[in-house]
């Protein structure tokens, strides 16, 4: 039973992180159609930016760790956001009304493009991160084993709490997430209509890329230690799960990240850990095979 | 002073300040490990270098895409001589992103001349006579020159080494175009058959002693029965979810071969596979019991290129079968099938196309094309680990795929020595070619979507240009 809490945990933690990733994917998917290849490199970037921040807050001597957080995740979003804004303009908007599979060829492309140019400029080996946030809190504790959580994945789900209702009332409430779902349901009419179609899009990876920076951040406060290629696992399996929570739907990013999360670190927990990632690509396929739509979303009709 | 010259300056500011975003962090700060912690030193000085040759980069190609020809020349002529000056830039690397700044500002400014000069001469009489008589030529003399190769006195180790490889991608972008080019179907997992082919290989000839001649249809059809399993229940779903699932397949199959340690001796990988023989002559100085060398059969002196020659002739063989097949294939009901799948797959099934069957056998044909290519390369290589099967192979040659030109067979070979090849030769490169090879991905979509050679012969003619047509 301890060890039941525990795993649960820790999956809940992991799962907010690969959901927070996959609200990018599903945004970009539900406006332009598109699989963002590359957003598991933005999220690798967020991480790297995070860890230069945090150095460079050291080297300032900014000792408080709530305020060198604070600074580190604005500086972050800020800067991995004209990553995403930058690769939009450059690789995908370009090629608007070439044939489907173009943009995401483009998108490998960005994503290879990505992930070298951060081993060149950092170097190939691992970067510790070193711990921010140490410390924690017993539940309870049975048979010997204490439950814990740290304060760590407690600021973990509260951040994502937090911008996950944030971004559902951006998407609902806002004259922003009104010409979102204007586009997402018909582009077209919607630049009829006066929506600036490419500024909206544009906003869209703005908003996904800067919440990978914060995933980035977050992971790299979790795992302690980053490396340049940890967006292509990562990356994969945030696809994974807003594929499961049914894809271009928000709370089905969340509850398929929650999904991914647990069946990740059970899987690990009581079976085999070599094979973990084996279950997740599993899972993709079975969904993808037999309910595409996802756990939350609409079922496609192909019009001709 | 033109009145467009502000504008075209808040342009390039405007480029230069969001490089300048991009890169403060991630090139302007480098971390070290330390032992204990990281630390880190700056290079600002570097980035600034890059974001200034950036600025007058983004402003000489707005120059020359305003038809201010002159002053863009001037500019990008200035950039490359202080690329190549003996000026000490921080590092080499700046030395040669700066002469490339001016290499392309150059570029730009000459293309519309370039342009507008082949195209009036490709529509001139003797300009279509001279491009007719080349794309039917050029093909031929491309054959010869790969048969001639061993013969000619270039044929040094390092180059029959090169070639071999280069080869091994050509093959593997002739049976990935049958896939991606003429079935539409984008597979990122394709390096999964590659895998089974040449564990095939590996895993029959050292524990079951079997010869490469006879593995070799086995581990085509051992990859072919994988691509059936694998692609049955997927091939339903469209383009990009296709994609993303192959791309799990090829995961799923790498994690297994890593982690089935009893079977694939996992990452220590499998070592001493035998080479191919002819005729059940071996290529080694000494021969195993019951068999003898190449040498003694022909009764010349043992060489160590003998081994590779063969070799080359091996794949050249493999590669002139995947390329006589698909050209073969492209004129039977399946192939036009394929190729109309890839157009209009709602047209296709209202014409009585079984979508589902017909992708199930280019996905499967294709697949035991990799299958050949895979026990080929354990052969070559007698050792194979995880290691050479990681998606981002996939990802190279389906950029040679795309590079190429879907669905053009001489494109490929022309990507495969541009991508393989170039980085060979121009070892300084090494540690740039990937982010070369991915902007290289990302320019072609944007400016040449159709790939270098674009042109492609339609396999069926609605008006057949002679006699009476009842296709």
């Amino acid at each position: 039973m301890a060890y039941f809490s525990q795993q649960l945990i820790n999956a809940v933690t992991l799962g907010a992180i690969y959901g927070l990733i996959a609200i990018g994917y599903t945004m970009v998917y539900g406006i332009i159609g598109m699989i963002n290849f590359a957003h598991g490199d933005i999220f690798m970037i967020g991480a790297f930016i995070s860890l230069i921040g945090f150095l460079i807050c050291a080297a300032l001597g900014i000792s408080s760790a709530p305020l060198a957080i604070l600074l580190v995740l604005l500086m972050a979003m800020a800067f991995t956001a004209v990553y995403g804004w930058a690769i939009e303009r450059v690789a995908y908007r370009p090629l608007r009304g070439s044939f489907r599979l173009a943009p995401l060829i483009s998108a490998i492309g960005v994503s290879i493009l990505l992930e070298n140019y951060v081993q060149l400029a950092q170097g190939a080996r691992p970067k510790p991160g070193g711990s921010i946030v140490s410390g924690g809190y017993t539940l309870f504790t049975s048979d010997g084993f204490g439950v814990r959580v740290t304060w760590l994945q407690i600021i973990i789900v509260v951040v994502t709490v937090v911008l996950m209702a944030g971004f559902t009332w951006v998407i609902s409430s806002t004259s922003l997430g009104r010409r979102q779902r204007a586009c997402e349901q018909d582009m077209k009419m919607a630049s009829l209509l006066g929506v600036n179609v490419d500024r909206t899009i544009s906003l869209t990876f703005v908003m996904g890329a800067a919440l990978a920076a914060v995933a980035g951040m977050l992971f790299l406060m979790y795992y302690g230690v980053v490396d340049f290629f940890i967006g292509f696992l990562a990356g994969i399996k945030a696809f994974t799960a807003a594929v499961l929570g049914g894809i271009g739907s928000l709370p089905g990013a969340m509850l398929g990240g929650l999904a991914i999360g647990l069946i990740e670190v059970f899987w690990a927990g009581y079976f085999s850990s070599e094979y973990k990632d084996v279950a997740v690509f599993a899972i993709l396929v079975l969904v993808l095979i037999f309910r595409p739509s996802g756990l939350l979303g609409k079922p496609e009709i192909e019009k001709v | 002073m033109d009145a467009r010259l502000p504008r075209m300056l808040k342009d390039a500011a405007v480029t230069a300040l969001v490089s300048l975003a991009l890169g403060i962090f991630i090139v302007g700060f480098r971390t070290y490990d330390i032992g204990k912690g990281l630390t880190f030193d700056y290079q600002l000085v570097d980035l600034g270098i890059a974001i200034v040759t950036i600025f007058f980069g983004r402003l000489g190609l707005l120059l020359a895409s305003t038809g201010l020809k002159w002053p863009a020349f001037a500019l990008g002529v200035a950039l490359g001589a202080i690329g190549a000056s003996p000026l000490k830039l921080p590092s080499g690397f700046l030395h040669w992103f700066v002469v490339f700044a001016g290499i392309i500002i150059i570029l730009r400014t000459i293309w519309p001349w370039v342009d507008e000069t082949t195209s009036r001469a490709n529509r001139s009489p003797t300009g279509v006579r001279a491009g007719h008589v080349a794309a039917k030529w050029f093909g031929a003399a491309l054959l010869v020159a790969a048969v001639v190769l061993p013969l000619t006195p270039f044929a040094d180790q390092q180059m029959m080494d090169l070639a071999v490889l280069i080869l091994t991608y050509v093959m593997l972008g002739w049976g990935l175009n049958i896939v991606v080019g003429l079935a539409g179907l984008l597979d990122l997992g394709y390096v999964a058959f590659y895998a089974v082919g040449a564990y095939s290989y590996a895993l029959l000839s050292t524990q079951y002693g079997l010869g490469f001649w006879t593995v070799l249809p086995l581990a085509g059809m051992m990859a072919a029965t994988f691509g059936l399993v694998l692609g049955f229940p997927v091939l339903r779903l469209r383009g990009d979810y296709l994609a993303i699932v192959t791309m799990g397949f090829g995961e799923i199959i790498r994690l297994v071969i890593l982690n089935w340690v009893d079977l694939t001796n996992g990452p220590a990988g499998i070592g001493s596979i035998p080479g191919p023989t002819l005729f059940g002559a071996v290529f080694a100085e000494t021969a195993p019991a019951g068999h003898r060398t190449f040498a003694e059969m022909m009764g010349i002196p043992f060489n160590s290129n003998q081994r590779l020659i063969f070799l080359y002739y091996v794949i050249l063989f493999l590669a002139l079968v995947t390329n006589f097949f698909t050209q073969r294939v492209r004129r039977l009901p399946v192939g036009r099938a394929w190729e109309a799948l890839r157009e209009d797959e709602t047209a296709c099934r209202a014409l009585g196309i079984n979508p589902t069957n017909t992708k199930l056998t280019a996905f499967a044909v294709g697949a035991m094309f990799a299958g050949f290519a895979g026990s080929f390369f354990a052969a070559k290589q007698r050792f194979i680990s995880p290691e050479s099967f990681t998606f981002i192979e996939s990802a190279i040659i389906l950029a040679i795929v795309v590079l190429g030109g879907m669905g053009s067979q001489i494109g490929v070979v022309l990507a495969a020595v541009l991508l393989i090849g170039m980085p060979e030769w121009f070892r300084d490169l090494g540690a740039y070619r990937m982010v070369v090879f991915g902007l290289a991905m990302v320019l072609i979509m944007v400016f040449r979507p159709r790939g270098l050679v674009s042109h492609r012969e339609p396999s069926l003619r609605l008006h057949p240009v002679h006699r009476r047509g009842s296709a």
